[in-house]
């Protein structure tokens, strides 16, 4: 690999690569991030290889090995270009047929994409509903570049930004453009990012400045990050290069955690590279200018996501939270000034310096412009990361993107913002995203996660379930984090299977407000909001669980019991699915569920075919009983 | 110089300041447990908690960890501060009953029962210890261990360290807990229960020769007189 010593040697080394470029070149493009190998991408590589090289097709057809698309739902998904056609959920043998129908430049009609709504087969992947509706400035590099390969980043443009802010000498200039932009973190609070770099740039320079990636994306339920890093490493490095130009930084610190090696090993790779260029490290392009960035793995801790815990990880120290003031831009790493900016945050700022602040200003709200990438999961048709602008509606993305409810019931809540978040019923759907609204509606942006909930979903255990999380999470630092969020948990424990009475809901919302006010850092100040918002849209589904013991979405096991009725054939189908021995009863005749051994798991319900297993309210004395 | 309002009053005070040590100079008083003086200042019991800021910026912060600001409005017992605390010695209360300290402070704030499934703990992980092993003792013998609610306070792998020198400071600073010495296994004491000068050597019988591991005993030398 060739280092680049002058700016000029990049830039004619960049068009010499983007003259090479052919786009109607046939392509065959495999998603291949966490969620393409996980449904078998690496199958279909290894089926592509194997058949180009047998054929001796590889001057005709390329491959290319990309991180996620998006559409995780339709896993492994294979995208063709020039035409961009687009066939989900691909298997061994249907692969072998789409390579020789590329080789014909055919399409295959009955592989392609079918449109649950409306029934019709849709070919390219821009006119699919899940696509259309999205703005994908961040996300629609993934598919152009195997991030394995530096060349594919800049022939697509990369390091052009770089070099821009290199040949200006203003790094004043560069400050000006990010605060221009309105570019707000992206990591949850929302905090303007340029405000943050220029009071950064201010903090004198002492013995080093650090910049940090926070890449420590531990939201249930939340992946943005990961496909970032997983798919456009580059982009984060570059966002990083031009920050650190901005404000004077020498060192930055790109922080993963563990739990994404695939993340980890795209970022090794993609550091290698780019320090074989000459675009990382000391005299960057002939300029003078210098920074070093390494990689940091965290060991897996929720609340390392919080930057004071970040910093004191990354110090080889117990991630523990410490009081802001000083914040991190005075007073960081090693007592050294720092600027943390999440994955999303740097990704965007190439596409500012590239485009402008005024172009990137044209996308999104007055006060919050640029996009947002959310991960779309639950029970909407179709599942995956979505890039949007701010100041979509939530209906839009819930029922224009995701297609509507997946199952019979309809849509009741969205929670976003993860265990951070709050639940937002359907009926306030007219809301829009950014920072101030979500915030107002008692949840939060958070890095972006978006869980949608039908009616099946049992907000007391939503509630439950986040508390269990965030108890076996929470530092334990402060007092009233560690012991409020535990004993939330107790309490929605005790409403959950129907021994709590009205005072407990008193003492619950008197607590939850407890914990907000008096944590230390973000995780405890936010832990509540779970709680706090459903008790406030879905006071309602309290109350029938502790005056009525009864849980209307049949969630919560201790509240309801499963019986058999009229309806059985005696197929035994269920008595064999149950694990528990809990069924009994002689071939065609109807069956019987002994109470005392179920564990009401359901899964005699879910395999019986004539609906003879009910799921209903126990009865008050039974459950006093039990 | 920095100029600041606590309860109304305008007070000065050097940059650096706490809010708590700048409270407590002009008499405002404000329950602790972690803090202590030498130490440095950790937050992990809230129970410091002042008011800061105006209207719907007003939030509550750690009076031991936050430092002074120019033209800070601090109020050390708004309604919304006395509740909060309120509620903290509540769960103090359902989780370390027989402490003295907390007992004292409950009734001090009118608390005088708890609404959670009683607990009985002792240690509520203030970090005085482990601050003044390290700190004041230069020893970091003890530390704490886990996250959430699994937390807990004791040696590696739950032997007696060896940087442990056995001088009880432990034990002096905990504000609320019981004594945490487990005479009869000293492999496994994080503190030589012989320095509070109390019985041990007395019941010398019931625990054989295992009963003091300290060399010289501390408590034997004092009674020796």
């Amino acid at each position: 690999m060739e280092t680049f010593k002058t700016i000029d040697q990049f830039i004619s080394f960049q068009s010499h690569l983007i003259k090479k470029l052919n786009p109607a070149h046939p392509t065959i493009i495999i998603s291949a991030g966490t969620c393409g190998q996980a449904s078998g991408a690496n199958d279909l590589i290894r089926i592509v290889k194997r058949e180009l090289l047998s054929k001796k097709w590889t001057d005709q057809i390329r491959l290319r090995i990309t991180g996620c698309h998006g559409f995780c739902e339709m896993e492994p998904s294979v995208l063709i270009e020039p035409k961009r056609t687009f066939y989900p959920k691909v298997n061994v043998k249907d692969m072998v047929r789409i390579i020789k129908a590329v080789a014909e430049d055919k399409v295959i009609e009955e592989l392609l994409y079918l449109n649950p709504s409306t029934g019709e087969r849709i070919e390219t992947q821009d006119e699919i509903p899940f696509f259309k509706n999205q703005i994908r400035t961040l996300l629609s590099l993934n598919e152009k570049i195997d991030p394995i390969r530096i060349d594919n980043y800049i022939e697509q443009g990369g390091y052009k930004a770089i070099v821009k802010v290199l040949s200006k000498r203003e790094p004043r200039g560069v400050i000006e453009e990010i605060k221009a932009s309105t570019l707000r973190g992206r990591g949850g609070a929302g905090f303007p990012t340029g405000l943050k770099w220029e009071r950064f740039a201010e903090q004198p320079d002492g013995k080093g400045k650090f910049l940090i990636c926070n890449g420590d994306e531990g939201d249930p339920g939340a992946y943005m990050d990961r496909s970032l890093l997983e798919g456009n490493p580059h982009s984060v490095i570059e966002g990083m290069l031009v920050g650190a130009y901005a404000t004077g930084a020498n060192e930055g610190i790109l922080y993963v955690r563990n739990e994404y090696p695939l993340a980890i090993k795209h970022l090794v790779i993609a550091l290698r590279q780019a320090y074989q260029m000459g675009l990382l490290g000391s005299n960057i392009l002939g300029t003078g200018f210098s920074f070093n960035l390494q990689l940091v793995r965290g060991a897996g801790a929720f609340v390392c996501g919080e930057e004071t815990a970040l910093i004191k990880s990354i110090e080889g120290m117990m991630g523990e939270p410490v009081q802001r003031p000083p914040f991190p831009v005075r007073k960081g790493l090693y007592g050294k000034p720092t600027l943390i900016n999440n994955v999303e945050t740097w990704a965007n700022v190439p596409i500012i310096i590239n485009t402008g602040a005024q172009e990137f200003k044209k996308i999104g709200t007055e006060r919050n412009s640029g996009t947002k990438i959310f991960s779309l999961v639950g029970k909407v048709k179709h599942t995956g990361l979505i890039e949007v602008p701010m100041g979509i509606t939530l209906k839009e993305i819930v029922y224009g993107i995701g297609g509507g409810s997946s199952g019979k019931t309809e849509i009741k809540a969205i929670q976003t913002g993860g265990p951070s978040g709050g639940c937002i019923p359907a009926t306030r759907f007219d809301l829009t995203i950014d920072y101030e609204s979500l915030k107002a509606a008692q949840s939060m942006m958070g890095s972006g996660g978006m869980i949608v909930m039908d009616e099946h979903t049992c907000m007391v255990d939503v509630a439950k379930y986040f508390m269990n999380f965030l108890k076996e999470e929470s530092c334990g630092k402060c007092f009233t984090c560690r012991k409020g969020i535990q004993r939330m948990y107790e309490i929605l424990n005790d409403i959950s299977s129907g021994k709590a009475d009205r005072s407990t809901l008193d003492l619950l919302e008197e607590l939850s407000t407890t914990v907000r006010d008096t944590t230390l850092c973000g995780l405890g100040q936010t832990a509540a909001n779970p709680v706090l918002s459903t008790l406030h849209y879905f006071r309602q589904e309290y109350l029938e669980h502790i005056d009525h013991h009864h849980c209307p979405a049949g969630v919560c096991k201790p509240l309801i019991t499963y019986t058999i009725n009229e309806h059985c054939s005696g197929c035994q189908l269920c008595l064999r699915t149950c694990s528990v021995g809990a069924i009994t009863g002689e071939k065609k005749k109807p069956h019987h569920i002994d109470q005392t051994k179920c564990i009401k798991c359901g899964a005699c319900g879910d395999v019986c075919k004539f609906s003879a297993i009910e799921m209903r309210p126990i009865e008050t004395s039974q459950r006093t009983k039990g | 110089m920095i100029t600041l309002f606590v309860n109304g009053l305008e007070v000065s005070a050097e940059e650096g300041t706490t809010i708590l040590e700048l409270a407590r100079s002009y008499g405002f008083p404000i329950p602790t447990l972690c803090h202590m003086d030498g130490l440095s200042p950790y937050g992990a019991c809230r129970l410091c908690v002042v008011e800061i800021g105006e209207g719907s910026n007003a939030k509550l912060v750690s009076s031991c960890t936050y430092p002074v600001e120019e033209g800070l409005r601090v109020r050390t017992a708004s309604s919304r501060v006395v509740r909060a605390r309120r509620m903290i010695l509540e769960l103090l209360l359902a989780s370390c009953p027989q402490s003295k300290t907390i007992q004292d402070l409950a009734s001090a704030y009118d608390v005088h029962q708890q609404r959670f499934k009683q607990e009985y703990e002792d240690c509520i992980l203030c970090g005085r210890c482990v601050r003044v092993c390290e700190e004041q003792m230069r020893a970091k013998a003890i530390g704490f261990r886990g996250r959430g609610e699994r937390r807990s306070l004791g040696t590696p792998f739950d032997q007696k360290s060896e940087d442990c020198r056995l001088c009880g400071a432990c034990m002096y600073v905990c504000p609320a807990c019981q004594l945490r010495c487990t005479y009869t296994e000293p492999e496994k004491a994080i503190c030589g229960g012989c320095a509070n000068l109390s019985p041990p050597c007395l019941k010398k019988s019931s625990f054989d020769d295992l009963m003091c591991y300290m060399e010289p005993c501390v408590a034997c030398e004092i009674k020796k007189d």
